[in-house]
């Protein structure tokens, strides 16, 4: 009996990881063929039945894709828009999760309330306004008009808030005061340099998410010069959508520093995300 | 320190809260407070960019809404997409986690599989997809042919469009919804499946008796948080209705693309603002409902 139930369970376990591998697979198929595709001359790309890995490996699409359209200017665009907008969170995010974190002032509860109140009102629920008044201070297709809504985060004020709150002492502060040092100085001088993990994360949460914004650059960009490598592809796709080729080219360059991110800081970005909720 | 010392650092303290406040309040005023406000606004005002009168309406905007048929199928698209989507990446995602919970090497390495998706950019993903999904070369259409299953025009048949959306849609937040519940579940005291365990419960009723009901509140978290996302969908419905083999745009009209359309296309700003403020109400009210639930749970009495 006992020995029967031993081997149902290795089978049990055999069948669950059977599952989870055809899953596994599941879920890398579309990057694994976007990617196999990308490097399959014209002709293969329309073989049926579809051969999976290229037989003639080139990179004419990859070439081809940057000649037809400016995806060189479209990615330094995408990391542009992505890394002042992380540079800002970070900073912002540190400045007001401590003083919300350590200071006490009038005003506090309500102001950190309204924050994390309106952090849950989608943005493409309030897009068409904040379109209106960039119409209005003339910041419709600028760089500044594209970066503006990116420059601060409301999670990342909540995460830096509580981890200010719980990982760094006021005794050191204290210390730090009685020694003469300003706040600035003590916010640079000793909340930073203890505060690299949470800073990362957030960092990390900005730029995944400043890779990828799409629909307010489609609002307010309209120079093809000013486009980010997710607008691009869009209007690459619009004009060429026969290309596959090209268009997948183009879908491989915009997904690997997504990638190379995600590979480098795995676990980081994993167990960060589970514990903050930040998406 | 005498007492006007004390008085006047603590006045310089106040004084750096408010100016170190202030750069990030005022940013976070104009992006995102007045523009909420603006727009409830906007709402209520006939707001034309073409025409530069933009009179008082009171309701008429929403009462237009309520007779728009566009607006009915994207609520009813939407509202099917993100039933399906959340429903279908929570019933995949908890059963995943539970088999995920155990920390080993093969565990990180699936993690990390079932969670790439989430981190990828939306729309090189729905260029990808379009092809997976394409009509003579896709590689869904040859997978079913070896099943022995006929071709499907999965994005230009309006009968599937949608569903081809909630394919991708599951695909994409699934990862998420995973690593969620696994923290979840790590979380639980081990003590307790042990105590269930001498009990005498299997595999089966632990995880119903025990491990679930400990897990309600993340699963409140995950849903709400997906359908939040969900009701928003807008970056794979405007991929893939675009260009040759697209979806037909009705088949997958959804809010946003409407409230898009309206606004950036026919120019009726005050009308699209009234369409985003309904969509706002209808998310908060979903969300509201789905705490009202958790808390009357009819198992917690015992």
């Amino acid at each position: 009996m006992k020995r029967r139930n031993k081997l149902l369970g290795r089978i049990g376990v055999l069948a669950v990881h059977c599952v989870l591998m055809a899953g596994a697979l599941v879920m890398v198929m579309p990057m694994l063929w976007m990617l196999a595709t990308a490097f399959k001359p014209a002709p293969e790309i329309a073989l049926w039945p579809p051969v999976f890995l290229p037989q003639a490996p080139t990179f004419d699409n990859f070439t081809g894709a940057f000649e037809t359209a400016p995806f060189g200017r479209f990615f330094l665009n995408s990391l542009f828009i992505a890394g002042v907008g992380t540079l800002s969170v970070i900073v912002t995010s540190l400045v007001a999760g401590t003083v919300f974190a350590k200071y006490r002032f009038p005003g506090r509860g309500l102001l950190f309330g309204m924050v994390i109140a309106t952090a849950i009102v989608p943005f493409e629920a309030y897009m068409i306004p904040l379109y209106l008044q960039l119409v209005q201070i003339e910041w419709i297709n600028t760089y500044q008009g594209i970066i503006l809504p990116y420059l601060f985060m409301a999670f990342g004020i909540f995460l830096m808030r509580q981890h200010v709150g719980s990982a760094i002492p006021g005794e050191l502060m204290e210390a730090a005061r009685v020694d003469g040092a300003g706040e600035w100085w003590i916010m640079a001088r000793v909340i930073a340099p203890l505060s690299g993990n949470a800073l990362a994360a957030v960092g990390i949460f900005s730029f995944i998410q400043g890779w990828g914004i799409f629909i307010w650059p489609l609002l307010i960009a309209n120079d093809q010069m000013l486009f980010n490598m997710e607008l691009g592809l869009t209007a690459f796709q619009f004009r060429f959508s026969a290309d596959t080729g090209k268009l997948m080219a183009g879908s491989v360059v915009s997904t690997a520093p997504m990638l190379v991110v995600f590979l480098l800081l795995r676990r980081r970005i994993i167990e960060n995300m589970a514990l903050t909720g930040i998406k | 320190m005498t007492a006007a010392r004390r008085f006047l650092t603590k006045r310089r303290v106040l004084l750096f809260c408010y100016i170190a406040l202030a750069p990030v309040l005022a940013l976070f005023l104009y992006v995102r407070v007045i523009p909420i406000g603006f727009g409830v606004w906007l709402s209520f005002h006939k707001w034309n960019l073409l025409s530069p009168a933009k009179p008082f309406v009171g309701l008429l905007n929403y009462q237009l809404l309520m007779e728009d048929e566009n607006f009915h199928l994207a609520l009813w698209n939407t509202t099917l997409y993100s039933f399906s989507t959340v429903i279908l990446s929570t019933a995949i995602a908890l059963p995943l986690a539970v088999f995920l919970a155990r920390r080993s090497r093969l565990s990180a390495f699936y993690q990390t599989i079932y969670f790439l998706p989430v981190i990828t950019p939306m729309v090189p993903v729905s260029i990808a997809w379009k092809w997976i999904y394409d009509y003579n070369y896709g590689i869904l259409n040859y997978g079913l042919g070896l099943l022995g299953i006929k071709s499907v025009a999965w994005l230009s048949d309006p009968d599937t469009a949608l569903w081809a959306l909630v394919i991708m849609g599951v695909w994409k937040v699934l990862g998420y919804n995973m690593v969620l519940f696994l923290v979840g579940i790590r979380n639980i005291p081990a003590m307790y499946l042990e105590a269930a365990s001498l009990d005498g419960a299997n595999a089966w009723q632990r995880f119903w008796r025990v491990t679930f009901p400990l897990l309600r509140p993340i699963l409140l978290y995950v849903l709400v948080t997906s359908t939040i996302n969900a009701y928003n969908v807008f970056t794979q419905v405007y991929v893939m209705t675009l260009g040759s083999q697209a979806a037909p745009g009705q088949a997958v009209r959804m809010l946003v693309f409407d409230i898009y359309t309206n606004g950036f296309q026919f120019f009726r700003f005050g009308y699209a603002a009234a369409e985003a403020v309904t969509l706002t109400l209808i998310v908060l009210g979903l969300t509201v409902i789905q705490f009202s639930l958790a808390r009357n749970d009819p198992t917690r009495e015992k």
